[in-house]
């Protein structure tokens, strides 16, 4: 397809002094950015650095406080999503915005500024599809969808309006390493053909591999525009992070013990229609290792993290083992009361209440395990607040959380620092089993490596840790063993150091069952 | 007209509001608002359709008041929960009370008087036709306008972009937003549409079921209609199909009474409920169907991050 109008000779769009007021809080603050036509442009930034606040502006979902937009060279106002599509700009979310409970070409002619019939759209977006190497199904529902398929529907959508602009945000944190490399073939294509593309990331080795430019934020302005091809991923990192990071260090072999946590033959059933059911899981964890789980999201994670912390208990018994004792149908008090602990993965609701206190949050999860030191007698079993809030301002110390107040909501902490107090709980107990899903997800580098660094420790100390991860740096940086989970069903565990990135992207793209189209044919 | 006729008669007459709230409550849902205040809706189209066809002497008027009353009451609704923000359930109940007591006080004056039925419309040659014609095609313009509002709604909701686009909104308001659908407006389109199809179940009840006012003369039907949606998984013509078999149950449970069958009366009272939740559990088993079909922000509140 040609790219519509004539190519201006400027840059494609120029941003300047653009900010973003919330409150006194500035999220962008008087950045600076230009994209030429035909390259493809990343915007590189650490969680919480603004990109995101950056391109809601550019596609207009927020507007800007102060600050200039201008497209190619003329000063325009982006008041919604319709007019940036009219200027040519399309969109890809990181959280999609996709209506689970419409078809494929539902949510597509969404979009359509003009009223098409359904089928017209359907036709469109296969040849489109077909044209940059999309599979889709038009008359799916997108509920019964993979991520990876989903996140088509988005790109076709875009291209349907025939941008000149593409902006992508965070595109392959959903996806495997084969699924990113169609990805970015689709991107060069766009390129070829003249579009121009940005590129919001925080992989340093993908914005090297197909990036032209770099604009790097950090805590909402601009710290460097570079050549992403002449850098270092540790001068990338710089920029990105301020400080270097604290490397995760897992030297030192860690002597391994007895079988602590174990799961035999563990199948479930799904318990709705969107779950995945898990198809005899095997797995042991010694005491000294730590196996990580890897898998790309919705391949049966949460399920196997229920049946494992008893969250939801199984129908036998002997399916799941801790500390070779057989505890699947008990539930998740009995098995932490065994020794083992457990970090779910949403921060917000699940790990903890967002609006009561941290020790509060801290009962409610140990109120069972630590009835003796946070509960008084009686029938009524008072709190011991004392007690309580030691523990807390211990947890606070030992992971470096950083909260305003002795003892504030659980809500008003960054999400790294939240979960850096939601890991401290459960480290706090010296668990001989810890079960942790997506430990460092969403959370900022130096949070994610402190946690990181408390996960390989916790295993040096002798304890049986379980790490569910999508993310393969993570799982490189803590695993003593690799285990990939697709379908509810998990492979055989490798030796971490034995494993290459490819070979766990193919486990990912599922050696069992179903694999789709030219997936298949690369994977195979 | 033989028995059967005038059961099934009677039936159809008491499915009808169940239907014409059911379907304007539908669409609001849909959209991803839970108005609880059909009830007060229903009895304020009731009362003002009652009282415009006194005044005007023409019921025709009082369809149209009774309309534009429940339209009305709706938009306080969403003036409180759209504009305002205020919880979508407690406005709703509040709605309800408001609106049984308000109708109470406006139809004081009309009580005991004599109503002006809303008279039926033959349509030629059909209601010639033998058993169905008196039935389905010797009723009045509510009756007819039931049938073409269901049938409307199901085209609107899955064949038109604007029906799309309120789906859309209903399934992720965040997403519709992000999309450029006015989420705010497409919600309160479609809750003055639940609104005035509540109020012309009222205008039904105080023109055509019993051409009178009594206060409280919704008697939980507004509740029947809010579960009826539920239970047809936001689906149209499950609507029609729960409305009527409740009508069914209802009638025919009185008749029984009347016939002085065996069964305690409190048992017989309660069936149109527990038949009506039975075979909706049944043809809703699918699970996957009703995920699909379930608005998934319903009653959560909107509020765009600008």
């Amino acid at each position: 397809m040609p790219v519509k109008g004539p190519i201006a000779s400027g840059p494609l769009l120029a941003v300047s002094n653009l900010t973003k007021l919330f409150g006194s809080f500035a999220a962008c603050n008087a950045i600076n950015l230009h994209i030429e036509p035909g390259e493809i442009h990343a915007l590189l930034g650490e969680n919480g650095a603004g990109k995101s606040t950056l391109v809601k502006m550019l596609f207009g979902v927020l507007a800007p406080t102060a600050g200039e937009i201008l497209w190619m060279g003329d000063n325009v106002r982006i008041g919604s999503p319709g007019d940036a599509r009219k200027l040519g700009i399309g969109m890809v979310f990181q959280h999609f915005s996709l209506f689970e409970a419409l078809t494929v070409a539902e949510n597509i002619a969404l979009s359509m500024d003009r009223s098409i019939s359904l089928a017209r759209v359907a036709e469109e977006a296969s040849r489109l599809s077909h044209v940059y190497g999309l599979p889709l199904d038009p008359n799916a529902h997108v509920a019964d969808l993979s991520v990876g398929e989903r996140q088509r529907i988005e790109i076709v959508r875009a291209l349907l309006q025939n941008p000149q602009l593409i902006i992508l945000d965070e595109p392959t944190s959903v996806l495997t390493p084969q699924e990113a490399d169609r990805l970015f073939e689709t991107l060069l294509k766009l390129k070829a053909e003249g579009r121009s593309v940005l590129y919001i990331s925080h992989r340093l080795e993908e914005v090297q591999r197909i990036c032209d430019r770099a604009t790097v934020l950090r805590h909402g302005k601009v710290t460097g525009a570079c050549d992403p091809r002449a850098e270092t991923p540790a001068s990338l990192a710089r920029m990105m992070v301020g400080n270097d990071v604290a490397v995760v260090t897992s030297e030192g072999t860690n002597t391994k013990g007895d079988v602590q946590l174990e799961a035999r033959h563990l199948s479930v059933a799904a318990r709705t229609p969107f779950a995945v059911s898990l198809k005899d899981v095997c797995l042991k964890v010694k005491a000294g290792e730590v196996l990580a789980i890897a898998g790309v999201a919705g391949n049966g994670q949460s399920e196997l993290f229920d049946a494992l912390s008893g969250e939801y208990p199984v129908a036998d018994d002997n399916a799941v083992q801790i500390r070779q004792k057989p505890v699947g149908t008990r539930n998740i008090n009995a098995r932490r009361l065994m020794g083992a602990g457990f970090v779910p993965e949403e921060r917000h609701g699940h790990a903890a209440v967002s609006s009561l206190s941290l020790s509060d949050n801290l009962v409610l999860a140990r109120n069972q395990s630590d009835k003796r030191a946070f509960l008084g007698g009686g029938f009524l079993k008072i709190i011991r607040q004392g007690a309580v809030k030691a523990a807390t301002k211990r947890i606070s110390e030992a992971m470096d959380v950083r909260k305003s107040g002795e003892d504030p909501p659980a809500g008003s902490l960054s999400g790294g620092n939240l979960q850096k107090f939601i890991v401290g709980r459960e480290l706090d107990r010296q668990p001989a089993v810890l079960i942790v899903n997506q430990p460092t997800w969403g959370v900022d580098a130096g949070a994610a490596s402190r946690i990181r660094q408390a996960l390989v420790d916790l295993a040096k100390a002798g304890s049986a840790v379980l790490v569910i991860s999508q993310d393969l740096d993570e799982i490189f940086e803590v695993a003593t063993e690799i285990a990939v989970i697709c379908e509810g069903r998990l492979s055989d565990p490798y030796p971490a150091r034995e494993l290459s990135r490819e070979k766990i992207g193919l486990l990912m793209g599922g050696m069992h069952g179903k694999t789709e189209g030219a997936g298949a044919a690369h994977a195979h | 007209m033989g028995i059967v006729e005038a059961i099934l008669l009677s039936v159809i007459t008491a499915a009808t509001p169940l239907v014409l709230a059911a379907a304007g409550e539908l669409v609001a849902e849909r959209s991803g608002v839970l108005n609880l205040g059909v009830e007060g809706m229903m009895i304020m189209g009731a009362v003002c359709a009652f009282a415009a066809t006194q005044l005007s002497g023409s019921p025709y008027i009082g369809v149209l008041a009774g309309i534009a009353a429940g339209a009305l009451f709706s938009l306080l609704f969403g003036f409180l929960t759209l504009t305002l923000v205020a919880n979508q359930v407690a406005t709703g109940l509040a709605l309800t009370l408001l609106g049984l007591g308000v109708s109470g006080m406006l139809g004081e004056s009309f009580l005991g008087m004599q109503g002006i039925k809303l008279q039926p419309i033959a349509i030629p040659l059909l209601s010639q036709v033998p058993f169905v014609g008196p039935l389905l095609f010797r009723q009045d313009a509510i009756f007819y306008l039931s049938i073409a509002i269901v049938a409307g709604i199901h085209w609107f909701l899955f064949r038109t972009r604007s029906g799309l686009k309120l789906r859309a909104v209903g399934d992720s308001h965040g997403s519709a937003h992000a999309l450029g659908v006015d989420v705010i407006r497409t919600r309160y389109l479609a809750v003055l549409f639940g609104g005035a199809c509540a109020g012309l179940a009222g205008a039904q009840l105080s023109l055509v079921y019993t051409p009178q006012w009594v206060e409280n003369m919704s008697a939980g039907r507004g509740w029947i209609a809010l579960a009826l949606v539920v239970f047809a998984s936001w689906r149209p013509w499950r609507v029609v199909a729960g409305g009527y078999l409740f009508g069914a149950v209802s009638i025919s449970q009185l008749h029984a009474q009347a016939f002085g069958i065996g069964i305690p009366s409190q048992f017989l009272s309660s069936l149109p409920y527990v038949a009506t939740i039975v075979v909706l559990i049944l043809i809703s088993h699918n699970r996957r169907m009703t995920l699909i079909n379930t608005p998934a922000s319903l009653g959560k509140p909107f509020v765009p991050d600008r």
